[in-house]
């Protein structure tokens, strides 16, 4: 037995000490560099609601990415029936999938078109309307239009990764949440407004040529002609604010995306002394827009972003070399974020923001301050209490309630878990179960001394009996806390962990390490009255 | 030290008839208030909408803030004072689509209101409102399967079926006389209360289950007494426990009631009177089910 006792001390005092080093990363950053090498160095880190950051929850809205593939589908499709010769009326797309065309002429020839090029768009109908004409509607296949949007959401988180990335934020959190969610934590941010404009911008670079012979008034009045838009250039006058709208009719048809750039950077215009981003293709985007400037020599070529033209300067010359620009009246640090997004690469689909909490610093750290002196004020307070009520078994108790934390909060940083309120909510409900177990425990000891058993006999069978009851108590709210854990959400399954990590350790605790110390006592010291 | 004198016998069970009241009234209450206010008042976390706390380094009225909001055609934000001074919450109800818009519209006009004062915005909180409906229902359904293990778990331990309900009726119980207080004292029902819940639900169960293992083992020793008896002799033997345990919880409370600032004020609050619940419901909820279940559906076998 005694034996026991030894090797039973070096085993709690080893886990002790694990637990210490798992946790000493959260507790200082300067530790010395052979430290790093034998432990992890996991730390716990403070969920926003306590440090200050910024919280995100954005859905890709995927659908839009099949919704603009099927726009794409319907500008080639108008080519190549032109290129073809077959006379096509009304081309238009119909909800996110479907495309609806009237064609005429040798109904062998477009037919051969549509089922050799257009493979993966299903005929859903076909209607014979008066003179020759019909009437084909045409829709996405499933698979595919499934395989576009788990695409998107793939690339969307990988981009907003990389635009992360560039934009520095250090141990930022993005994931994903279900299937169409992403969310993303930067802690101690402190522009969360130019971070969101950052994150939430679609991005998407493409380049359309002006459509020169159609007639803008027309067009306002909302008669385009077939296959060009009108989109607008915004011009904010710097001293007034206001903001100008100039109207271009442009062609529908993209020429060019930004899919095709290797580089984006703030350049200062030497002439006008203002920043603008100098774009530069790899090489398939520099041979094709040699193609495109060779072919429009001395027409106008628009640079939208995002559906706002930027500019639409006339092409001099065929230009090699893959470089051009956006211009505008840019600001230092909106260049700089426009070359990030443009680098990073655009959202295949826009995305929506479901959820923003942002905690300025300053709360941050009040809500800490605060939270963590009340803790400790109440904390003190426990532990001056079990001395004062249960003297030396009370102060074993204490060291128990220690290591409890101590073992959670090494647990907590291998898991690499973030503390929020409500977890630590958890916490404080498992440490108050914890001083439970050990009332449980020294109320146990005390009645049956009261029936006047030895102080030996007392031990073993106030923990015999107290073990049940703690096992069942535990238990219970394990199983509670692993059904919150499993069905809850984020703050709930915060909750969850910390509580059960809690629970775990509250058994070791509070029934062997703290019975270590009592054995010590009526073995070694051979105390003949209990402090009790 | 000896809070409670051995062969203490308070006669707990004897006044059922009386508590069965007090327990009825204040569900009666809970759930009364809260359909008198329509449901409970939800916080942005649940509801959607805006929440913007700000604080100015220099004095500044409330009314100032609300003149700021108006001026900008923002008729259904609520502004109120927060914790210190010079501190206000700004709420928008609204759970239109452009959230986000809306939120940087009224950050922005704030700080060309206030362009003259220094303007800290501390917190800013957009949940639209497909997230707070999410967040709701997946709590009441985790909620709801952890209720139904508890009830499985403590059933087969305690080898019958009353005890499991038993556990059940005072969570429930509990459950509702918290969320009664939430809307009797106004409060808004956020992230960090639904915390409370949960907590006040480990608390409660924890708190049950030490006297009907108490109960278990004395069914073992006292044959011969009947189970009413027996739950009264346990609740005795473990009153020491119960007092020390829930007083020293309800004194961490009190503290973080009284110093923890006003994030934790609240919450501090409903902890407070689930505790106390909590308590009672083991000895007038959870154990009257129990005895009223084996006098109604179990066969006598000995007694």
């Amino acid at each position: 037995m005694l034996r026991n006792l030894k090797w039973r001390l070096i085993f709690y005092a080893a886990v002790t000490v694990f637990a210490v080093l798992l946790f000493l990363p959260t507790l200082t950053p300067e530790l010395p560099a052979w430290f790093y090498k034998i432990i992890p160095t996991e730390k716990v880190h403070l969920g926003l609601d306590l440090q200050g950051g910024m919280h995100l929850i954005l859905e890709v809205q995927a659908e839009k990415a099949v919704e603009s593939y099927v726009e794409r589908v319907k500008n080639n499709l108008r080519d190549d029936l032109r290129d073809k010769a077959v006379p096509v009326g009304k081309l238009e797309r119909e909800k996110s999938n479907q495309i609806v065309l009237e064609v005429s002429g040798e109904k062998g020839k477009w037919e051969k078109i549509l089922s050799q090029r257009y493979g993966f768009m299903q005929e859903l109908s076909s209607t014979a309307l008066d003179k020759g004409i019909w009437r084909v509607v045409l829709v996405l296949d499933s698979r595919q239009a499934e395989q576009i949007r788990k695409g998107a959401i793939d690339q969307a988180l990988e981009t907003i990764r990389n635009r992360i990335d560039q934009f520095g934020v250090a141990e930022p959190e993005i994931t994903l949440q279900g299937t169409d969610r992403i969310l993303i934590q930067l802690p101690g941010i402190k522009d969360p407004q130019r971070a969101i404009d950052l994150i939430g911008r679609t991005a998407l670079l493409e380049f359309k040529l002006v459509d020169e012979e159609g007639n803008l008034d027309e067009a306002l009045k909302g008669n385009p002609p077939e296959g060009s838009i009108i989109l607008y250039q915004r011009q904010v006058d710097p001293k007034t604010g206001g903001v100008k709208k100039t109207p271009f009719l442009l062609k529908e048809k993209t020429l060019m995306t930004g899919e095709v750039l290797k580089d984006a950077r703030v350049t200062i215009d030497t002439q006008f002394n203002e920043p603008y981003v100098a774009l530069e293709f790899d090489d398939i985007g520099a041979k094709l827009f040699e193609q495109i400037t060779g072919a429009n020599v001395k027409k106008r070529l628009a640079i939208i972003l995002d559906d706002h033209v930027y500019s639409a300067p006339v092409i001099q010359e065929r230009i090699a070399g893959g470089r051009a620009q956006i211009t505008g009246r840019f600001d230092m640090k909106e260049a700089g974020d426009l070359a990030i997004v443009l680098r990073a690469g655009a959202l295949p689909a826009p995305v929506k923001i479901l959820e923003q909490r942002s905690v300025g610093p300053s709360l941050g750290q009040d809500s800490i301050r605060k939270g963590v002196i009340s803790t400790l004020v109440s904390a003190a307070m426990v532990a001056l209490f079990m001395i004062f009520y249960y003297r030396v078994s009370g102060a074993i108790a204490d060291i128990a309630l220690i290591l409890n934390i101590l073992f959670v909060m090494g647990t907590l940083a291998i898991f690499r878990a973030t503390l929020t309120l409500p977890g630590i909510a958890g916490l404080v409900l498992s440490i108050g179960m914890a001083v439970d177990a050990n009332i449980l425990i020294h109320e146990r000891i005390k009645e049956e001394l009261r029936w006047g058993k030895t102080v030996r006999a007392a031990i073993d069978e106030g923990y015999r009996r107290a073990f049940i009851t703690i096992l069942d108590s535990n238990l219970t709210t394990l199983f509670a806390a692993l059904f919150l854990y499993q069905f809850g959400t984020g703050p709930v399954k915060g909750f969850a962990v910390t509580l059960s990590i809690g629970l775990l350790a509250n058994i070791f605790t509070a029934v062997y390490v703290t019975r270590w110390a009592f054995d010590f006592l009526t073995l070694k010291v051979k105390v003949k009255k209990l402090s009790i | 030290m000896e809070l409670i004198r051995p062969n203490t016998r308070f006669d707990f069970i004897g006044k059922k008839k009386f508590t069965i009241w007090v327990s009825t009234i204040a569900l009666l209450l809970s759930l009364g208030s809260i359909f008198l206010h329509k449901g409970l008042k939800y916080g942005v976390d649940f509801a959607g909408g805006i929440l913007i706390q700000i604080k100015f380094s220099q004095a500044v009225d409330i009314s100032q803030v609300r003149n700021a909001m108006e001026a900008m055609g923002s008729k259904d934000a609520m502004v109120q004072k927060f914790g210190g001074e010079n501190e206000f919450l700004i709420r928008v109800e609204k759970t239109g689509e452009d959230l986000e818009g809306m939120s940087k519209k009224i950050q922005a006009s704030l700080q060309e209101r206030f362009k003259d004062k220094t303007l800290e915005i501390r917190r800013v909180e957009v949940v639209g409102p497909k997230v707070g409906k999410d967040l709701k229902t997946k709590a009441l359904w985790a909620v709801g399967l952890s209720f139904a293990a508890i009830l499985v778990f403590v059933a087969w331990r305690f080898k019958q079926v009353s005890y499991g309900l038993g556990g059940i009726a005072a969570l429930v119980h509990d459950i509702i006389v918290t969320y009664g207080a939430i809307s009797i004292a106004g409060l808004e029902y956020s992230l960090s209360l639904m915390a409370v819940i949960l907590t006040i639900i480990g608390f409660s169960i924890n708190d049950t289950i030490v006297i009907f293992d108490r109960v278990r083992e004395n069914v073992k020793k006292m044959r011969k007494e009947n189970l009413e008896t027996i739950f009264n002799v346990s609740i005795n033997e473990t009153l020491g426990r119960t007092i020390l345990t829930s007083g020293t919880v309800m004194m961490v409370v009190l503290i973080l009631f009284f110093f923890g600032g006003p994030v934790i004020h609240d919450f501090a609050l409903t902890l407070i009177v689930g505790l106390i619940s909590g308590t009672y419901s083991t000895i007038y909820v959870a154990s009257p089910v129990v005895l009223l279940w084996n006098k109604h559906f179990t066969r006598k076998k000995k007694r």
